[in-house]
């Protein structure tokens, strides 16, 4: 497979990923802003996702107010936000484009398709694009992306590297989704437990359509660390840091056997499969979660660079 | 109003329908505008969500656009199908021929058939290929013939176009369309399928293989200036259908004796490129030093038979409009035979006596620039005012050999769905002759439509559409 393609796959997935995750954040932020937040976190809510996202500066730059109403709308269809729902189908869509040959007409249609709505969306009634409607409508088009290319795709090395973005992008969102948190958290360890900590838990399950499995798997009990153990440690969780690493894992062999040999990214994603799986959420919360989502963010990057070295998207 | 000339009205036979348009017409009745409506919505969205766009080059900002669609299909009879085959392939024939020809001793120059300034001092007549023999001795392996009607067995050849001729892939999407669209009468007709033009195409790019490549299965490339470009989406099609890589200049590299791409195995070897970008941005050590859509070195490696180029570089001579007026002699010197299809008369301004006479008539004729492409740069004498006839003569004269005239042909109308129901408008038929061990022809081609009533110009970037074209049995 040409690199250049490989790369455009690879992108592809990460960029739907990223789109459905921008969809998550705002509905995250959106619920905690109905609870009246009178002690006063870190930060509000929509400061915080835009931390999360990553795009505080970019966010700074336009000189606008944090508040639902601009952040809302930066977060959807600011063509100046890299990580606005907006921006990120557009990529998607120009990755598709350039990589056609290599997935099927089915994986595109459908792309394409939410690409043009999107367009119609935007341009629309107004109460087609409030925050609510446009966040479901993400979601539900991620999922049919996701469908489709699982439903059609040839399981070859396209299916690989289409994964690989899939699964590297989403352990690095889940981190900055569980680091949300953080930045809101009450400041006062006595406020820990207390009906609006319970309430931002529950938000941040939801967020990852969780809620429900996790009443499931842990009986119902927000505790900040079993929480922390579903979303980082519980290998059951499609969206926890661990299984996140066992498919990059998975992908990463699979491709080293077809090509025949394991480089770099085989050994990163090694190392980062191997200090999860040796972690204990005990030391992790009582060490800083918020240290060690940064720690993990700052590992998953390295993964991605060691993928490109590994598979020549960058040259030779 | 003016006078029109008579058109020769494909649908209608007097005020009867000719048999072959019988039963699509009345199964378009049988419709009922509603439902047609509906299908004309439907067909549009399927274009749209396929994305199967093309690019103009204009400032609205809104840069994908689709290409009109007509439900409507053009009907030949298979009849009239067969002479134009055997006319199209022995006219690929003969220009191949001559490419290589020119690239060599050049009989047909030293014979005086042509003049030699018009092949040797030519624009697209590339001296660094002189004297290369790429495989099979082959040049334009896939060569688009326009070919407009005027009469019932009535063909004239527009222009040939030996280089990367466009369209096929809008020939085929617009047969899914039409399947989709209309599976009742493709069940109720005969039609011949055009289904498996990529499958020839691969087999011919296969086959012009150069001889280093000793592998049972070459690896053939298409080469794209990329995702921007205006034909993006049938290089892409294309590949798809072919089941080859699709690769951009930087995916290519020389190293040695042979071409390679980038893979995530690492280098891998390509002996067979299908480049849909100029000669001119090939390679940057052979021709404009500041492409960046090329392979540099690219022609060294050629030139040691390492690789096959298709279209092979310098096969643009071959279609340059000046050259055009000289094919029926080509056919006659190379093959021996009589040709087929007829040629357009054709005035060269640069010539005196023709010059005189087309300065004396430009408001009946139809005058084009030599190496003018997609309606651009040309003068449609009836349909000019006086002030646009005064300043294109201005232009003929500053520079008389870069013009070439023809009189204003009457083509033939199809039936095409406009606002007010079906009207008859031009249309003209680019069928795509495949060369390689053995000359393959889809039935068929693409038919492009004037939409606007009484327009001669069909081209997409000038408001033309497009329309399934049916071979029929007879």
């Amino acid at each position: 497979m040409l690199s250049r393609t490989a790369e455009s796959l690879y992108w592809t997935s990460r960029y739907i990923e990223r789109a459905e995750t921008t969809a998550r954040l705002l509905e995250v932020a959106y619920r905690m802003s109905l609870m009246p937040n009178a002690s006063g976190g870190h930060a509000n809510e929509w400061s915080s996702i835009l931390a999360a996202a990553g795009v505080s500066h970019d966010f700074a730059e336009t000189g606008q107010e944090v508040n639902a109403e601009n952040v809302t709308a930066f977060m959807l269809f600011d063509d100046l936000n890299p990580s606005s729902i907006k921006n990120c189908i557009r990529s998607a869509r120009e990755n598709v484009r350039s990589a056609r040959p290599a997935l099927t007409s089915e994986v595109w249609e459908t792309l394409n398709g939410g690409y043009l709505q999107f367009g119609e969306l935007e341009n629309g009634r107004a109460s087609d694009r409030e925050l609510l409607p446009m966040c479901d409508w993400t979601k539900s088009q991620a999922a049919a992306v996701r469908g489709s290319f699982e439903t059609t795709q040839l399981r070859n090395e396209g299916y690989d590297f289409f994964n690989l973005g899939y699964y590297i992008e989403r352990a690095d969102n889940t981190a900055r989704l569980l680091d949300v948190k953080y930045y809101v958290l009450l400041p006062t360890i006595h406020m820990v437990g207390g009906g609006v900590d319970q309430y931002q838990w529950s938000t941040l399950m939801r967020a990852v359509s969780a809620r429900r499995a996790f009443h499931w798997a842990y009986k119902g009990d927000y505790a900040p660390d079993k929480i922390a153990h579903f979303l980082i440690l519980n290998p059951d969780t499609p969206r926890s840091l661990l299984h996140c690493a066992e498919m990059i894992d998975h992908h990463l062999t699979r491709l080293g056997r077809t090509y025949g040999t394991r480089g770099l990214a085989n050994r990163q994603a090694m190392t980062v499969l191997s200090s999860l799986v040796e972690a204990d959420i005990k030391s992790i919360v009582t060490d800083g979660l918020h240290e060690f989502l940064t720690d993990f963010i700052t590992e998953i990057r390295k993964l991605d660079e060691a993928v490109n070295r590994s598979y020549l998207f960058w040259g030779q | 109003m003016t006078k029109r000339p008579d058109f020769f009205n494909e649908m209608f036979d007097g005020g009867s329908i000719r048999p072959a348009y019988q039963k699509i017409t009345k199964w378009f009745d049988d419709l009922g505008s509603d439902t047609l409506n509906f299908k004309k919505a439907e067909a549009e969205a399927l274009f749209r969500r396929i994305g199967i766009t093309f690019a103009v080059y204009d400032d609205t900002g809104n840069k994908e656009r689709l290409i009109p669609f007509d439900l409507m299909p053009r009907v030949f009879t298979q009849s009239e199908w067969s002479s134009l085959e055997r006319g199209v392939k022995q006219r690929s024939r003969a220009l191949n021929a001559f490419l290589w020809d020119v690239y060599h001793r050049g009989e047909i120059v030293r014979s005086g058939r042509i003049p030699a300034n018009l092949v040797y001092r030519n624009e697209a007549y590339e001296p660094c290929v002189a004297g290369i023999s790429p495989a099979l001795n082959i040049y334009s392996h896939i060569v688009g013939t326009d070919l407009v009607r005027t009469g019932l067995n009535e063909f004239y050849v527009l222009e040939d176009n030996c280089r990367t001729p466009s369209g096929v892939s809008y020939m085929l999407e617009n047969r899914e369309i039409m399947m989709r669209m209309c599976p009742d009468l493709f069940r109720s007709e005969r039609i011949a399928p055009v289904d498996s033009y990529p499958d020839m195409l691969r087999k011919t790019l296969h086959e012009v293989a150069p001889t280093k490549c000793v592998d049972d299965e070459p690896t053939a490339v298409i080469l794209t200036p990329g995702a921007f470009n205006s034909a993006y989406y049938e290089h892409s099609f294309l590949a798809d259908q072919m089941g080859v890589d699709l690769v951009e200049g930087q995916d290519l590299f020389v190293d040695g004796d042979f071409v390679y791409m980038r893979t995530t195995r690492g280098p891998q070897r390509v002996d067979v490129i299908y480049r849909r970008i100029d000669d001119a941005f090939l390679d940057p050590l052979c021709f404009r030093p500041d492409s960046m859509l090329g392979v540099p070195g690219l022609m060294n490696v050629y030139r040691s038979g390492g690789v096959q180029i298709c279209s092979a570089p310098g096969a643009g001579v071959a279609d340059d409009k000046a050259i055009y007026t000289y094919v029926p002699e080509m056919v006659r010197f190379y093959l021996g035979e009589e040709p087929i299809l007829k040629n357009v008369p054709t005035w060269r301004c640069g010539e005196a006596d023709a010059y005189k006479y087309v300065m004396e008539n430009l408001a009946e004729l139809v005058v084009k620039e030599v190496h003018g492409s997609g309606g651009y740069g040309m003068l449609v004498g009836p349909a000019s005012t006086k002030e646009e006839i005064a300043s294109f003569a201005e232009r003929i004269r500053k520079n008389p050999s870069n013009y070439i005239a023809q009189p204003t042909l009457a083509l033939s109308t199809s039936p095409t769905f406009v606002d007010s129901g079906l009207a008859p408008r031009h249309v003209d038929l680019r069928p795509y002759c495949l060369m390689g061990k053995e000359v393959r022809l889809t039935p068929g081609g693409l038919t492009r439509v004037a939409l606007t009533d009484g327009s001669l110009v069909v081209n997409s970037s000038q408001g033309g559409g497009v329309k399934d074209t049916w071979i029929v049995a007879d």
